[in-house]
């Protein structure tokens, strides 16, 4: 049953700065999982540190700030424990993509069924605007005392590389868009990667909203989202269809090549998407008969205040 | 009658077979009745470094190794240098006689700094720099030598059975060294046969192999060799004994308490749990409804402390293992875990310091950055276990005081107690009490996680149940837990925090912080796995007259200052025992009891203590003869 967005809020004071694009992004969570109707206290958001690492208390279901880079680790604890769980996590791109690297790339090789949002706006906002791992090489954002020193790193390519099973973009000003990409990333069933092309309007005065409306393009007739287009009304089907290896090469590698493009046309929406790839808790199932059933949160460990647990047989094999 | 106090030594290249002819041996000897206490050394190497095992065999009851071997079976010429001399006179040495005429220079394993002093002591002997030198001393100390052509045994083996096969299989090297020991004790050979029976169970064809082998090599020994100072011809058996090694007492203590979820990296010594766990996945319970344990590996440690949190925030009782270096990663999460005061057990494997130090070696050198671990204050508690026994029962309780606290728990365990193979009493899983605390199974309305009580600590709500939501942030937060930056707040949420620490003391049983084996003039403080070695070590003065106190401490972290001091009250000169540089219990103990340390008895070799040395110091300590640091330094 479709519930209210309104539900999703708390009345905690934002304090992002004033035209922020997070604003679009916690907007479009709240309409997602009002429009999917999820129970409230069976959703948790796991976020990181930073401006984006607020988003947790701004939504009025389980929240849990965690850590600068380790928003993952703490969101797939979680989610093996109680896997009735719906859990999106999200973080910054310097929170995921930087301190939190090597945590993105684990995540995606085990495909926790659950959510990662991105707030992507290539720069530390917190710390007054350093360079993030985003942010193309040699460009100078205003608070960098000289041009960006380092490459920046693909979050789509490296998703797809790393074994994501749904990766997406949206753009913080097309909040309906947006709403709609969460909606398919929370329904998948693996782990699902979304982008989100978020303008900091305090440090990163070159991607800013009227970059990415495209006006300092020399066209005359100018969209309003001039570069950024979608991919669905391309025709582009992300989707893995079966799982044989042409299959899959031919559309991991359309993902990777259309995460290159950049520039003056800028995809998003959906750009790969596989659900032939066993989930986490499916191939925890696989092991464990009755995980799904009986997993580690549900489990009764004791009577009465005894253990419930039988080891004798383990003991016996140990006796002499 | 003499009572049984026996040692046997294996050793051989890493990946020889030397810890599964170390098992053989514990088995026998276990089933026929005797105590064994086993450890293993072992170099941080996969294939052809040095390893040995030291399997001690007795009647009575023991904790520990001693110094001196009785019987050592060695099949490699590097056993013999790096071991002969730990042989006491009238012990044995079964060696493979082909390998005489090698010399030091043979052998690439021997390091520069150990060829050193072995040719420094074969020289003021007189004695060539080879096994025939090394094996004069042995024989003029009153050494029986075993001689014996391993590869010749295996030849007429062959022949024998009409199995070609055998030959030249150098990987039944340690099974013959095996049986040839028990044969020239005299252990009954059915025992041998039915242990390499069950140890290779699920191989009936290598079971049958080494059968053979095992029959053969015996036979061999009870002919050709006969004689030696020492039998072990069995003794009577206690009821209800297990052999275990030393990681199991954690890892079934944490099945029988419940733990449910234990994310892990891999390292050394710790990891072994985390496999057994994973190896025993799916439990059985009584209710007949099958449980199991999440055991996630995971990416590093950072991640492994993060997932554990997450678990724990569901209710679930969550674990992880790990050993220093691993620890130092979680220590951020520490943070997060103790603000939020969420329980979770850190199970630490120590091991030898700092940084990578001896990754595969004892320490007991992680007890002050335990207590310290992580920035800002917050409470934890730090809990050791001073063998594997304890470990099972103590495991229990520390997810009790980790879900009764709300606080992270670091178990303190140590390399020692990990690759140590022990007979013990039959764990009862029925001694295990289960106790959440204030964990909740449904919320009213108008839940706050952090709200403030009487006793300090909040009723706690977990993930996914109905009205139960709350928040956590790494921030300081006000009582639903959103973020405050208030002055006043702050305060009071850390006096909220830190007043968890007086509850703790006041809270957790006497008899669970402290153990006292008895205060005397000269009173022993200690942790952990140097209890076995002090335990023994006190015994032997006992049998001279000397009586020595000892206290050990398990509650670490908040440390009972004002108990110790009371317990210890009448004990005039105090002696602290560790397995560390800086005798970092005796700096908490001087910080909490207000009181010095009369003498250090410490050792940082990376190498256990055996019960040998500590006896030995404490005899200088009680003849005034002891230096303020006596620091112990036996073994290879």
């Amino acid at each position: 049953m479709a519930l209210k967005p309104a539900e999703f809020k708390t009345d905690v004071h934002n304090d992002w700065c004033p035209g922020c694009g997070d604003f679009g992004i916690v907007n479009a969570i709240q309409m997602a999982l009002a429009e999917m109707g999820v129970q409230r206290d069976k959703t948790a958001i796991f976020s990181g540190i930073g401006c984006s690492g607020k988003t947790s208390h701004y939504i009025n279901t389980y929240g849990v700030h965690t850590l600068h880079g380790r928003v993952l680790t703490f969101a797939q604890g979680a989610k093996i424990a109680n896997p009735e769980m719906t859990i999106v996590a999200v973080g910054g791109d310097g929170d995921g993509l930087g301190i939190g690297a090597g945590h993105f790339v684990a995540a995606g090789r085990r495909n926790v069924n659950m959510t990662y949002i991105v707030f992507d706006n290539g720069v530390y906002g917190l710390t007054k605007g350093q360079a993030s791992p985003t942010l193309k090489l040699g460009e100078k954002t205003k608070s960098l005392p000289s041009p960006n020193t380092n490459y920046n790193v693909n979050p789509i390519g490296l998703a797809v590389a790393s074994g994501f099973t749904f990766v997406a973009r949206g753009y913080s000003y097309d909040v309906r868009h947006l709403k709609d990409l969460i909606i398919k990333a929370v329904k998948h069933k693996g782990l699902s990667f979304l982008d989100v092309l978020q303008p900091c309007p305090t440090y990163n005065d070159i991607n800013t909203r009227d970059w990415y409306a495209g006006k300092d393009l020399m066209e005359e007739a100018q969209s309003r989202h001039s570069r950024i287009y979608k991919l669905e009304d391309t025709g582009y089907d992300p989707e893995v269809h079966y799982s044989e290896e042409a299959e899959v090469n031919e559309r991991l590698t359309q993902a990777l090549i259309k995460s290159l493009e950049w520039g003056n046309k800028i995809p998003i929406g959906v750009f790969y998407k596989n659900e032939l790839i066993t989930p986490y808790t499916q191939r925890l199932k696989d092991k464990i008969p009755n995980y799904f059933e009986n997993p580690p949160a549900k489990q009764s460990i004791s009577k009465d205040g005894k253990s419930i647990t039988d080891i004798s047989k383990i003991l016996d094999s140990m006796e002499v | 009658m003499m009572s049984t106090d026996f040692t046997w030594l294996i050793g051989g290249p890493q990946g020889s077979g030397v810890e599964s002819g170390a098992n053989i041996f514990s088995k026998v000897c276990a089933e026929m009745g005797y105590q064994v206490f086993g450890k293993r050394e072992f170099y941080s190497n996969i294939k052809g470094e040095h390893s040995y095992f030291a399997v001690r065999v007795s009647d009575q009851n023991i904790h520990s190794n001693v110094n001196d071997v009785t019987l050592m079976a060695s099949f490699d010429a590097e056993t013999i240098f790096r071991h002969f001399n730990e042989v006491s006179p009238g012990g044995g040495i079964i060696y493979d006689s082909d390998l005489d005429g090698v010399d030091t220079t043979n052998v690439h394993t021997l390091d520069a700094p150990f060829k050193e002093r072995l040719h420094s002591f074969l020289e003021s002997k007189n004695k060539p720099f080879t096994i025939v030198g090394a094996l004069e001393i042995a024989k003029e100390k009153g050494i029986t030598l075993y001689p014996v052509s391993f590869k010749k045994l295996l030849e007429n083996l062959s022949e024998e059975v009409d199995n070609p096969k055998l030959r030249g299989l150098v990987r039944m090297y340690n099974v013959l060294a095996v049986s040839m020991s028990l044969g020239i004790v005299k252990m009954p050979s059915n025992s041998l046969l039915h242990s390499i029976e069950q140890i290779f169970s699920k191989k009936p064809q290598i079971a049958e192999i080494n059968k053979q082998a095992a029959n053969y090599s015996y036979n061999y020994a009870t002919a050709k060799f006969d004689g030696f100072n020492y039998e072990l011809t069995g003794t009577q058996k206690q009821p209800k004994t297990i052999l275990v090694q030393g990681f199991h007492g954690t890892a079934l203590g944490k099945m029988a308490c419940g733990c449910r979820f234990q994310p892990y990296y891999p390292i050394t010594p710790a990891s072994d749990e985390s496999v057994f766990l994973e190896s025993n996945e799916i439990l059985e319970n009584l209710d007949h409804r099958p449980g199991s344990t999440a055991v996630i590996q995971t990416e590093d440690e950072i991640s492994a402390m993060g997932m554990t949190i997450g678990a724990a925030l569901t209710g679930t009782r969550s674990a992880t293992c790990t050993s220093g270096p691993g620890f130092a990663l979680m220590t951020e999460a520490l943070g997060w875990a103790g603000i939020n005061e969420v329980p979770i057990v850190i199970t630490n494997y120590q091991r030898s310091g700092p940084s990578t130090g001896l990754p595969t070696r004892h320490g007991q050198d992680d007890l002050l950055f335990s207590v310290y671990a992580g920035h800002g204050d917050f409470p934890k508690i730090v809990y050791a276990s001073g063998d594997v026994e304890e470990s099972f029962y103590d495991t229990g309780n520390c997810f009790n005081y980790a879900e009764v606290f709300q606080v992270p728990l670091i178990h303190l365990m140590d390399k020692f107690i990990a690759s140590s193979v022990v007979t013990c009493k039959r764990f009862d899983s029925q001694k295990i009490t289960i106790n959440r605390g204030k964990l909740l199974d449904q919320v009213d309305d108008n839940y706050r996680r952090f709200e403030f009580t009487e006793d300090g600590i909040s009723p706690r709500s977990r993930l996914g149940i109905d009205n139960g939501i709350f928040w956590n942030t790494g921030d300081e937060s006000d009582e639903t837990g959103h973020i405050t930056e208030d002055p006043v707040l702050r305060v009071k949420m850390m006096d909220k925090r830190m007043s968890r620490l007086d509850f703790i003391l006041k809270n957790i049983p006497e008899s669970e912080q402290v153990v006292s084996f008895g205060i005397e003039d000269y009173t022993i403080i200690s942790w952990g796995s140097a209890k076995g070695p002090i335990l023994d070590a006190i015994d032997m003065l006992k049998k001279e007259g000397i009586s020595i106190g000892f206290v050990q401490i398990k509650l670490l972290h908040p440390f009972p200052g004002d108990y110790v001091k009371s317990l210890l009250s009448n004990a005039k000169t105090i002696i602290d025992v560790e397995a560390n540089h800086s005798g970092q219990l005796g700096k908490l103990f001087k910080q909490n009891v207000q009181r010095d340390i009369d003498y250090f008895i410490l050792k940082y070799t990376g190498r256990a203590m055996t019960s040998t040395e500590v006896y030995d110091s404490l005899k200088k300590i009680i003849e005034n003869k002891a230096d303020k640091r006596e620091i112990l330094t036996h073994g290879a």
